[in-house]
């Protein structure tokens, strides 16, 4: 959308109704300012995924699928399989959405995500190695943005989560160096469900799960991702103006407690 | 990929594998909006195919230089996810994504009445979430009510349904195997009421009484289409459903 001095005047009108708001303690859609939009997860949307999952945070909308195939290994970790967590935000789930290589935004999304997941130690990479140095499964996360309304991250976190914790992976008969595929097929083993929590600074407000007009207007964006246990296993810090230690680490002990609410529903929707 | 034997295509009924008459749809299924971001949507089922149509447009054309001062720039994009295929998709967009796409476009601007939005853009955006043969024919089908959706003035929707040979015989709407290890397939995309058609394609061998018969059932599967994705729109609009939404045989 072209960006006019009437638009900008807009802007401005909007953020001081926002930061009006804030400062009562709610925000332009209703919510508490610790309170994230509801999460809805349905399991398992896309049969010929190896696992998958579709969730909806507020109106924004995502699809997780999983496929596990045969890859090669890194060369610094020859007996381990192999992770990789790509988003796409397609053109259909925004106005402001391209055709075209995957954006800054995606690629933050997937890579900060991805950490999480592999950080958290959520599948034990090295039960996926086959032949060292020759042979691995390799599982790709893959996820399609359909709809965005602010806070891909979150969204694409517990889909992701969720897919992985939902799917099936192929047993596999290795003998010496020869891999035969069986039709055997078994859940994939989860040790712990990575789910992160992001939180924006408007002003001197911190606000959980900020929708994409609050995304606009936010100073700073911190996100947490913690494990089962609370340990903290992914961080990232977003937007060009900075957050205070005190607010660090506020987000941080919100992350593992809203974190903890997130994991509850992750398992509800997976049994 | 693998050639298996022609036979297992059609038991001695004559029934297809998933248990299909020859001039049988797939279970067929239209919503009408579900994307709020976009201007008009539509999600698709055919068979196993779940695909997400969204407009957005009338609007500003960017890059300026494409604008047309005499009607609207309609453009389409038919992408697969990475997920939606049996072993992984690369997704960047393929070849054969970026000629399904303007064969996508060719099949609804005859629909469009691009002439009353002069100096605009209509993006339609194809999305094919899980894909089962026939991803562009239940494609096009949804992008036409997710134009109708939007509210673009139209002439007629446009709906596709393909039909094809297997085992020597001509069947309707090919699924995912029988598209590969068919010998023919002959999508076709129909603006319903004005009977014409926007979108031929033949990928393998027919002889011309053969084409003829592939190419009445295609339409007449098209129509059979048309009754779903008019009774979406109704639903969505008038909330009921005219006749029952699954399509009787």
């Amino acid at each position: 959308m072209a960006v006019t001095k009437k638009s900008l005047l807009v802007q401005r009108l909007r953020r001081t109704q926002l930061t009006d708001l804030l400062s009562k303690g709610t925000r332009l859609d209703g919510r508490k300012l610790l309170e994230r939009r509801p999460l809805s997860i349905v399991i398992s949307p896309i049969e010929k995924a190896s696992g998958s999952a579709r969730v909806k945070l507020g109106n924004t909308e995502v699809i997780a699928g999983v496929k596990i195939e045969l890859g090669t290994p890194f060369p610094d970790s020859p007996d381990k399989g192999i992770l990789i967590v790509n988003t796409e935000v397609l053109p259909l789930s925004s106005p402001y959405a391209e055709p075209g290589p995957p954006s800054e935004e995606a690629i933050e999304v997937a890579r900060v995500v991805d950490r999480g997941i592999r950080e958290s130690e959520m599948v034990d990479m090295s039960k996926l190695g086959l032949v060292k140095g020759k042979k691995v499964q390799a599982i790709f996360a893959d996820v399609t943005v359909l709809n965005h309304d602010g806070n891909l991250l979150d969204a694409v976190s517990y889909a992701v989560t969720s897919a992985l914790a939902s799917a099936k992976i192929r047993r596999y008969k290795v003998t010496g160096e020869e891999v035969t595929a069986t039709d055997e097929f078994v859940p994939l083993e989860v040790q712990t469900l990575p789910a992160s929590i992001t939180i924006a600074r408007i002003g001197d407000v911190l606000i959980v799960d900020p929708n994409m007009e609050e995304e606009a207007m936010m100073d700073a964006r911190i996100t947490f991702t913690t494990d089962d246990r609370g340990n903290i296993c992914a961080g990232q810090k977003g937007s060009a103006q900075p957050l205070s230690l005190d607010q660090i680490k506020f987000a941080a002990s919100l992350a593992r407690e809203q974190g903890n609410e997130i994991r509850d529903l992750i398992r509800g929707a997976i049994t | 990929m693998v050639r298996h034997e022609m036979t297992t295509l059609l038991n001695a009924e004559g029934l297809r594998i998933d248990g299909r008459k020859a001039d049988e749809l797939r279970s067929l299924k239209i919503e009408v909006g579900l994307i709020k971001n976009a201007d008009g949507s539509a999600y698709i089922e055919m068979g196993k195919n779940k695909i997400m149509a969204a407009v957005y447009g009338p609007k500003e054309v960017h890059p300026k230089h494409l604008t047309l001062s005499e009607r609207a720039l309609l453009r389409c994009r038919y992408h697969m996810s990475a997920f939606s295929t049996d072993t992984r998709k690369n997704p960047a967009p393929s070849r054969r994504e970026h000629e399904i796409s303007k064969v996508l476009r060719d099949a609804l601007l005859p629909a469009v009445i691009v002439e009353d939005y002069p100096r605009t853009a209509i993006d339609v955006y194809v999305e094919i979430l899980q894909s089962d043969g026939g991803s562009r024919c239940a494609g096009l089908t949804a992008a036409a009510v997710a134009l109708a959706d939007a509210g673009i003035g139209m002439r007629d929707l446009v709906v596709g349904c393909a039909a094809g040979k297997i085992n020597d015989q001509i069947v309707l709407d090919l699924n995912d195997t029988e598209d590969k290890e068919g010998s023919a397939d002959l999508p076709v995309g129909l603006m319903p009421t004005l009977k014409e058609v926007t979108l031929l394609q033949l990928d393998g061998m027919l002889n011309a009484e053969e084409f003829q018969r592939a190419f009445d059932l295609a339409v007449e599967g098209c129509l059979k289409v048309y009754k779903v994705q008019r009774d979406a729109l109704i639903k969505k609009y008038f909330g009921k459903e005219e006749v029952n939404q699954e399509v009787e045989q």
